[in-house]
């Protein structure tokens, strides 16, 4: 264990990242103590510019709402989306690639042609479908980020999956007569998981790039402040009050930069190419 | 018997072109399925939505009058068994009939036929700018691996990749065209101008500049990692070493070898990338207010236009498609693999 | 005439490697036109020394000391320039893995032509003209199709002719060949060595054949140089070294390679049926049409092989890469469904048997297999690796620990072994807890497939005795594949020889390798390098008796 921690923390761009992510979290979870008024109500006047007022750090935006207290309200939606939405995508894409690479022949092909079918259709497109028609309420926005989501998850565990198949551990475990389901799960799985896990945080990444879009197209919850509603909602103003547009996006981009940051450091970590020079 | 240097090169250009053939018929029988369960998904939304199919389909302009919705019950056969519907549907959606817009008072089909021209213009171009600056830097960033140019390189694709793309869409349109105003940051063309000719064109442009840099920009980074991360892994590969030993020099070793083999995988993100370009103009059309579909889909779903939306999602799934089919045209050409038999 | 000169080279590894100096002051000399072997098993260093001549060492080892002089200049100091025009033209290199030393994307006229371009030699057509002469030079059939293919179209030995041909293409003073016949079946071996003495008589080249294989030593080498651990331990004239050898190490290498010893005759067969009995078995591979419009790949792997196995009896299934050895393998381990024929254990027909049946089954054939690196989960104590097949047949957890600790001494590990993973042991031991864990279930038939293959001459020896000490001590049928003669003649009492799926021989080890009976296995034998120097040590160890 302290041995990836030592070779994470080589990278220094990782450890950056991690630093910026507990930051994130930690505004998450102070949010209601912090700010125990809901980031909708009027706290002042409208417009009123950062740094101008005690206890306003960030100013008011447009109707008068603390700006400082919608962004740390935002940081739980963001990273609840994110979290969340990503779970559900491996729980649907893990089983459907780990069956296509370590069953094949038919039930590779068919479980190919329907992860490819999703894949080819354009998955903002079909997100911004799903919500349109479905109410759009958080839930239904975790759902329908999980359903554009989960092809590159089932076609990472396929490729593991296969490549583990093959080789000659695996194969000596179906000859002392392990079941199927116990090799994918004792011997595949342990040995697929670091892939995985570095998709996994660059896709709760995504995950919360693509909630934010769609809470800007005002697709999302309206009863929830998420950052990209703020941006949606600062855009008539963009003349007058830009930094209403340009605070919330500095949040976003921070918090997406420190998660790709990490995935980086677990794939370092995780991975460590074995160098050798010596035939 | 002329000596050997002498004699004809056997071509085997036509079993060549044989099998090209055959691999793009593949391509071609493929998408055609797609297409086809794609227009089985989007029926089966209409259908899923809650609540009654032709209140989605009248959306907020007709959802009142009862006479009206037992009248497109009727006209769209929504009385008539499930497959019966499906068939019609699809039927409909082969002879493009995507339905009519009740809002817009217009078909589906004539509204996305006007607007897809100014998409294509915004998409091509951005895929242009993101692919020719992404391979450039990445090539750049793996040749100077280490120095200072790799690292402003990479830390730039870094930034680029973790911004949104709206946002991003929204600072640029502040820099340049409210703050410094160099461009115009709305629209498609000045309006009023009545241009003709080439002056039309340069307006266009000059229009075009702002939210296709955005788009093609966001994307840069995606081709720069991927051609950095291969450039590296190829120059370590076993012909790469042959190479050095026959005393080539540098700079054509890279070109001849390492670029060559790792344009393969960057055609292939190409390939998977069209469906993000795609999204990605859905946002830019909205913030520069450019017309094409993107901002028609982002108007329909304000206006609750479930057909306009539906068929701007068929449209946007048939051009991924389309595209799709070129980039795998494309690697086929340059990977002898494919193409050739042993 | 001394056309190059090393004195005292040491090359340094980067900080975290297992040892300071991969190379530790080297020193030899290369005459015109002499063949100059450096022999030595893996981490010994010699690969690095060639890489430090042509100047292609790899990223993060830099020379400290010493110097390489090639006609009165030393090349350390060379910048690269310089170096540039040298390589391929002066002295050239030809690299171990056929199969990947070419670009995919290139056609091989073009790469042979790339030579004379990176030297700005000749015109374009001229380049043509010269690149066929070439290709016709290394004996590759039909120049003119062959200047115009990729390298996926030609095999592992067409390769090696074409990376021969760029080497030699500008008649260099000096040839570096580092290990490349290792990677290519034996009769293709000896082709390309052939090839390469041919060549060098021609061109009055000096060849520095690097290489482990001391047969390979034997037919080629003017002089030889012994390394170990990046140090000379031995240095002469082939024969002085080959049939004196000085140095201890140097002794026991040659002590290790296996001899192409005749044997006793089998055991007669003790039992009534026999332990493992096989029938007109066949297995055909029909890759599944990848597309619409394209026709099915159909290989026949197998083709109607016929034996038996008797109890405590070790048969040997020797042939090349595609001859259908492994793929028998895995059908009599039934990780594979045969297509046809009957597979029987102890009288029991396995061959179609599937779910439960199977399961109960299969603890009676165990397999060792081929890659230490591979054949055990890195994720695994060996504790579990030993355990896991008892327990899934319902052992309890104690008792087969207590196996597992017998199964460890029995292969020569010490009982701490349980708790360490994998990547803490060296290749050689990887492969004794393969045999260990292949024992663990008690079966009846052992198949090791090409289990000694991955390992250096001297670690073979060693799991080789083991392996026939195990046989005699637990009466052990065994089947080996293998596809080296001279390892199989040294375990089996019976041997088949395979050739394109076929069994095309089969019989006692003394008959099949004293008096083969068909031209295939004859041109096998033939193949194998150092058979004169075989000759000459049986000799001699004749008159020491």
């Amino acid at each position: 264990m302290s041995d990836f921690w030592f070779r994470y923390c080589k990278n220094r761009g990782a450890v950056i990242g991690l630093i910026i992510l507990v930051f994130v979290i930690a505004c998450a979870i102070a949010a209601p103590f912090a700010f125990p008024r809901s980031p909708w109500s009027m706290v002042q006047r409208p417009f009123l510019p950062p740094f101008e007022m005690e206890g306003l750090l960030l100013g008011t935006d447009a109707l008068g709402r603390n700006v400082l207290s919608g962004l740390f309200h935002g940081a739980r939606v963001s990273l609840l989306v994110g979290l969340v939405s990503t779970i559900v995508a491996l729980t649907i894409g893990i089983p459907i690639g780990a069956c296509a690479g370590y069953y094949g022949n038919l039930v590779d092909d068919f479980l190919m042609r329907f992860t490819e079918f999703f894949q080819t259709i354009p998955s903002f497109a079909l997100a911004i479908v799903l919500l349109a028609i479905f109410q759009p309420t958080l839930g239904y926005v975790i759902l329908s980020i999980a359903i554009v989501s989960w092809p590159p998850v089932a076609r990472l565990v396929r490729a593991e999956v296969l490549s583990l198949r093959n080789r000659e551990f695996i194969e000596a475990a179906t000859l002392s007569g392990q079941s199927n389901l116990r090799i994918i799960w004792h011997q595949i799985l342990p040995n697929a998981l670091p892939p995985i896990i570095v998709l996994a945080s660059l896709m709760v990444a995504t995950a919360i790039l693509l909630e934010s879009s769609l809470s800007f197209l005002g697709l999302s919850d309206p009863n929830v402040m998420s950052w990209g509603y703020m941006i949606g909602a600062a855009r008539t103003v963009l003349r007058t009050a830009w930094w209403l547009s340009f605070i919330p996006g500095i949040a976003i981009m921070l918090t997406v930069l420190a998660l790709n940051l990490i995935g980086e450091g677990l794939n370092d970590a995780l991975n460590p190419r074995l160098r050798s020079l010596e035939k | 018997m002329p000596p050997l240097w002498a004699q004809r090169s056997y071509t085997t250009l036509q079993l060549r072109e044989h099998i090209l053939l055959a691999y793009i018929a593949e391509r071609l029988v493929k998408a055609a399925f797609i297409l086809i369960a794609i227009l089985v998904l989007n029926f089966m939304l209409i259908h899923a939505a809650p609540g009654d199919p032709a209140a989605v389909m009248a959306g907020e302009a007709g959802a009142a009058d009862e006479k009206f919705l037992q009248d497109l019950r009727i006209r769209f056969g929504l009385d008539q068994p499930f497959t019966v519907q499906l068939w019609t549907y699809m039927k409909g959606a082969i002879q493009l009939d995507l339905g009519y817009s009740y809002r817009q008072q217009m078909p589906v089909a004539e509204l996305i036929w006007e607007r897809l021209p100014a998409t294509l213009l915004l998409t091509m171009t951005a895929f242009v700018i993101s692919v020719i600056l992404g391979v450039v830097a990445g090539v750049l960033a793996a040749q100077k691996q280490g120095t200072w140019w790799d690292t402003v390189i990479s830390t730039f694709a870094l930034l680029f990749y973790a911004t949104p793309l709206f946002w991003f869409a929204l600072m640029a349109s502040l820099l340049f065209s409210v703050v410094l105003g160099w461009l115009p940051g709305f629209g498609y063309e000045t309006i009023g101008g009545n241009y003709t000719g080439l002056r039309r064109a340069l307006d266009i442009g000059t229009h075009l500049i702002l939210p296709a840099m955005t788009l093609g920009l966001f994307f840069t980074a995606v081709y720069m990692r991927m051609t950095r991360a291969t450039m590296l892994e190829i120059s370590r590969l076993d012909f790469v070493k042959t190479a050095r030993a026959k005393g080539l020099r540098n700079s054509v070793i890279q070109r001849r070898h390492v670029l060559r083999n790792a344009l393969l995988p960057v055609i292939t993100l190409a390939g998977l990338q069209a469906g993000q370009i795609v999204g990605g103009a859905v946002l830019t059309e909205t913030v520069f207010a450019w017309p094409g579909i993107g901002r028609l889909m982002f108007e329909a779903i304000n206006q609750r236009d479930y057909n306009v939306i539906l068929g701007v999602f068929f449209v946007s799934a048939a051009m991924v498609l389309l595209f799709n089919l070129i980039t795998d045209l494309l690697y086929g050409v340059v990977d002898p693999r494919i193409r050739i038999t042993k | 005439m001394t056309l190059l000169s090393v004195k005292n080279l040491s090359i340094a590894l980067p900080t975290g490697s297992d040892r300071a100096l991969a190379i530790k002051n080297l020193s030899f000399t290369l005459d015109r036109g002499e063949v100059l072997c450096i022999v030595g098993e893996s981490g010994s260093g010699k690969s690095m020394s060639a890489n430090a001549l042509i100047g292609l060492l790899p990223e993060g080892v830099t020379s400290c000391e010493g110097s390489i002089n090639f006609e009165e200049v030393d090349l350390l100091k060379l910048n690269e320039d310089k170096m540039q025009a040298l390589r391929g033209r002066d002295i050239s290199m030809i690299f171990q893995e056929p199969l990947s030393a070419l670009n995919p994307l290139m056609r091989i006229g073009d790469q042979v032509k790339e030579v004379f371009e990176a030297h700005n030699l000749l015109t374009p057509s001229e380049r043509r003209k010269r690149a066929l002469e070439l290709l016709q030079e290394v004996g590759l059939p039909d120049p003119i199709k062959m200047i115009d293919a990729y390298p996926f179209q030609l095999s592992g030995g067409q390769r090696q002719r074409v990376v021969i041909a760029m080497a030699l293409a500008l008649k260099p003073k000096i040839l570096i060949a580092d290990e490349p016949t290792t990677a290519l079946d034996v009769t293709t071996q000896a082709q390309i060595l052939n090839l390469i003495e041919e060549l060098r008589r021609k061109y009055g080249m000096a060849v520095l054949f690097i290489t482990h294989d001391f047969g390979v030593v034997a037919d080629i080498a003017d002089r030889v140089i012994v390394m170990q651990s990046g140090e000379v331990v031995e240095a002469g004239q082939a024969n002085a070294v080959l049939m004196s050898p000085k140095h201890a190490y140097t002794r026991a290498l040659l002590d290790a390679i296996p001899r192409l010893s005749f044997g006793e005759a089998p055991p007669k067969p003790t039992d009534q049926i026999p332990i493992l009995s096989i029938s007109n078995l066949s297995m055909t591979f029909r890759s599944r049409s990848s597309g619409i419009f394209r026709k099915a790949r159909v290989v026949k792997a197998v083709i109607d092989v016929s034996f038996n196995l008797h109890k405590g009896e070790t048969i040997g299934i020797v042939g090349e890469s595609g001859s259908g050895k492994s793929t028998l393998g895995r059908c009599l381990v039934r990780l594979l469904v045969p297509d046809k024929g009957i597979i029987k254990v102890g009288g029991q027909d396995i061959s179609q048997i599937s779910g439960d049946s199977l399961r109960q089954h299969r603890r009676r054939i165990q397999m060792v297999f081929q890659d230490p690196f591979s054949s055990l989960n890195p994720r695994a104590k060996i504790n579990r690796i030993l355990t896991e097949g008892l327990i899934a047949y319902g052992t309890d957890k104690d008792t087969a620990q207590a196996k597992a600790h017998d199964l460890l001494k029995l292969v020569g590990l010490d009982a701490s072994a349980m708790q360490r993973f994998p990547h803490e042991f060296s290749g050689g031991q990887r492969q004794r807890i393969g045999i260990a864990r292949a024992l663990a279930l008690n079966p009846e038939v052992i198949i090791a497939d090409e289990a000694v293959s991955a390992l250096d001459v001297s670690i073979q020896a060693q799991v080789l005795d083991l392996l026939a000490d195990l046989k005699d001590r637990l009466n052990l049928s065994m089947i080996f594949i293998s596809h080296d003669l001279r390892v199989a003649a040294k375990v089996c009492d019976r041997i088949i020889v395979m050739h394109a799926g076929k069994m095309v021989e089969f019989g006692p080890t003394k008959q099949v390798l004293g008096t083969p009976k068909t031209d295939y296995t004859r041109s096998l034998l033939n193949a194998i390098p150092g058979q004169d120097f075989e000759r000459a040590l049986a000799k001699q160890h004749g008159i020491k008796l």
